[in-house]
């Protein structure tokens, strides 16, 4: 450690204004009530849609399609990090194989669209059914383990999928599913070309027409999953069923025993945070209209857990942010040709280093962080934290 | 397990004890004696190690009961047996009439059986009220469906549990601290935090694991006259305790555990006299500690 001591201090002259900036900002916005709330949320929500703005994209990245990275990467990747975020981050499960439903997702899509025909929004519901049995079905008998071994266990679960994809002809064996249709056009509206929507860039815009010319109609639909999503989450988070993950990421022999049945939450964990995924391979399968077993990746979901650990495990805004940078970082620098990868490493080391806890973790996490216990904190050593232990230690009394 | 080593273990010749459970625990019934928990003929091995041997203990509704007994002779591992952390070895534990014991932890609690701990184990970085609000989760139903597209009755539960929280929180009197970080509390506070816990699970019968430890006189005062106002609301008190002054000022009777066997069991009076009682404090080898 000491080593690198002497590039400690003008580090930290750059990281601890950002750090408290950022610390600042989540506690202006504890004590903000409803009205200002719902008005960031307002504003934030019209950003979004005006994301795809052709100036804004010069910017961000002037070497790829803008409108395209936005709706995967940088969607796909903030809607899978907000769903491994209730597994890891809110129920402190370790899962490292949580592309897998995202896979689900994708080939529940491909299969049931180009196979058998159905339709795309019929399909929606399937995929985030199926990834959410499929996230019961690896639960079910490996949620009694706990930490590292957990981890290990999804570890394999991700890549049977994807072996198994791989061998499986039926479903195009390594060659995957190609032509998987486009969601149906809602209507073919279009945005009327006045000056107005001139400035916004969307003149001309058919935000309802799926097709492969345009991205902006998909980036529009990631939004709306994004969005109901986070609502989703947000609402668990304050329910019984949060507080229920909170008090089993603390101390799970103390939960159990205060009456939270413990293994059913935890499922119920896997089970939505495979459903978010699910929808997200739902929705990358059809814009993609090809999939491949090797869009899923292991280091895809060790990509999605790094959002989610820099960011800040726990806390939506968190997640969001890190996912964000995690897919966009990358494309920004593509300029640097084949270095670009190491630059996207050296970012994230140097985030990490400046702010181990995330860049914005919740307030709960961060003291769990700091006592070195509970669920990631300890990168999923036992969840009980300060007790795991102590049942047995009472034995002796 | 250090304790443990001290009781010197009674291993039967033929008694391939594995611990945990054995096949015969299931298949006997216990005629009922009218008590609200009773323990009939409980053993708990741990390998060749016994912990409880062949414990009957009858508690009654609307008693406090406590436990006492020396260092390691199996008190807290009474409350692990009936609060379904651990399953007899042999012997039943009912609770109202029915059998308990093979039942998991969460389905004790909801059955009427809350606990503190010992050490204090609360969940330290939440808020005092979000302690409490999770023990009167025991008997709320939203699931993650109702929670998530937040219908009605997740609403509902979500304001009683609150308001559950609130004044179970008055009642111990940590209610001014009920927005800090439970850690944060002074260690009285978190130890009536743990009761208040316990008692939001609408328990019949709580049982408190050494409640006073680490107390100072002024607190146990105040903590007998919490114990015997919940008593007063209807909750049976089973205690394990070493202060003798409460336990002697607050028990209706009091049993008496060394070597993991009832060596003595009456009102409190009975109890301080009996010869064995006093030999079991003052003369065995295991309370040289």
């Amino acid at each position: 450690m000491s080593s690198i001591e002497w590039a400690k201090k003008p580090v930290r002259k750059i990281s601890e204004p950002v750090g408290s900036r950022l610390d600042a900002l989540r506690h202006w916005w504890a004590v903000q009530r409803g009205p200002v709330r719902w008005s960031v949320y307002l504003l934030l929500t019209v950003v979004a849609f005006l994301l795809p703005h052709e100036d804004i994209g010069s910017f961000m990245s002037p070497h790829s399609d803008w409108q395209a990275i936005l709706f995967y990467p940088i969607g796909g990747y903030i809607l899978l990090a907000i769903g491994l975020n209730v597994v890891v981050g809110q129920a402190g499960l370790l899962d490292l194989g949580y592309v897998a439903f995202f896979a689900v997702g994708g080939y529940t899509m491909a299969i049931l669209g180009k196979q058998y025909g159905w339709g795309f929004w019929e399909i929606i519901a399937v995929g985030v059914l199926l990834a959410a049995l499929s996230g019961v079905l690896l639960g079910a008998p490996t949620l009694r383990l706990r930490g590292d071994y957990l981890a290990i266990v999804t570890l394999g679960f991700g890549e049977i999928i994807r072996i198994a994809a791989t061998n499986t002809d039926s479903i195009g064996g390594p060659n995957g599913i190609a032509g998987i249709p486009h969601p149906p056009n809602l209507t073919d509206w279009e945005i009327p070309d006045t000056a107005f929507f001139q400035a916004l860039d969307l003149e001309g815009l058919k935000p309802f027409t799926y097709g492969a010319l345009d991205t902006r109609p998909y980036y529009y639909l990631m939004v709306i999953a994004i969005i109901g999503t986070i609502i989703f989450a947000k609402r668990l988070e304050h329910s019984r069923v949060g507080r229920s993950w909170a008090a089993i990421r603390e101390d799970e022999d103390a939960a159990e025993l205060m009456g939270v049945p413990t293994f059913k939450f935890k499922l119920a964990a896997f089970a939505i945070g495979a459903a978010f995924g699910g929808l997200a391979g739902v929705l990358y399968g059809s814009q993609a209209t090809s999939i491949i077993p090797e869009d899923f990746p292991f280091i895809l979901s060790a990509t999605i857990l790094a959002a989610v650990v820099l960011g800040g495990s726990g806390n939506i805004p968190g997640v969001m942010v890190g996912a964000f940078l995690i897919a966009w970082i990358p494309e920004r620098v593509r300029g640097v040709g084949e270095y670009r990868i190491l630059v996207f490493g050296a970012a994230l080391v140097i985030m990490m280093a400046l702010r181990p806890e995330g860049l914005l973790p919740s307030r709960q996490r961060k003291a769990e962080l700091k006592e070195g216990t509970g669920g990631m904190g300890s990168l999923g050593a036992e969840v009980g934290g300060p007790g795991g232990a102590q049942v047995e230690g009472e034995v002796s009394k | 397990m250090k304790g443990l080593n001290k009781i010197g273990g009674v291993v039967k010749p033929g008694g391939a004890s594995k611990s945990g459970k054995s096949g015969k625990a299931g298949e006997r019934s216990f005629a009922p004696r009218g008590g609200l928990l009773e323990l009939h003929h409980v053993v708990m091995r741990f390998g060749g190690v016994t912990a409880i041997n062949g414990l009957d203990l009858t508690i009654n509704a609307g008693e406090i009961f406590a436990v006492i007994g020396p260092n390691g002779a199996g008190k807290t591992t009474v409350f692990n047996v009936v609060t379904g952390v651990y399953q007899p070895t042999e012997g039943g534990v009912l609770f109202d009439g029915r059998r308990i014991d093979g039942s998991k932890r969460y389905q004790v609690t909801k059955a009427g059986i809350a606990r503190t701990f010992q050490n204090i184990r609360l969940f330290h970085n939440m808020s005092a009220v979000e302690n409490v609000m999770v023990g009167a989760d025991a008997h709320h139903r939203t699931g993650f469906v109702s929670a998530g597209l937040g219908f009605p009755r997740h609403r509902k539960e979500e304001r009683e549990g609150r308001e559950t929280a609130r004044r179970l929180l008055d009642f111990v009197g940590v209610a001014h601290r009920g927005d800090e970080a439970a850690k944060n509390l002074p260690y009285g506070d978190q130890r009536r935090l743990e009761i208040a816990r316990a008692l939001a699970t609408r328990p019949k019968l709580l049982l408190l694991d050494e409640p006073a430890a680490g107390m100072n006189p002024a607190e146990k005062e105040a903590l007998q006259g919490l114990i015997r106002r919940i008593r007063d609301t209807g909750v049976t008190v089973l205690l394990i305790e070493h202060d003798m002054r409460l336990v002697m000022g607050i028990s209706d009777r009091v049993a008496v555990l060394d070597f993991g066997q009832k060596i003595a069991e009456g009102q409190p009076r009975e109890v301080q006299n009996n010869p064995r009682v006093i030999e079991a404090y003052l003369g065995a080898p295991a309370d040289a500690s």
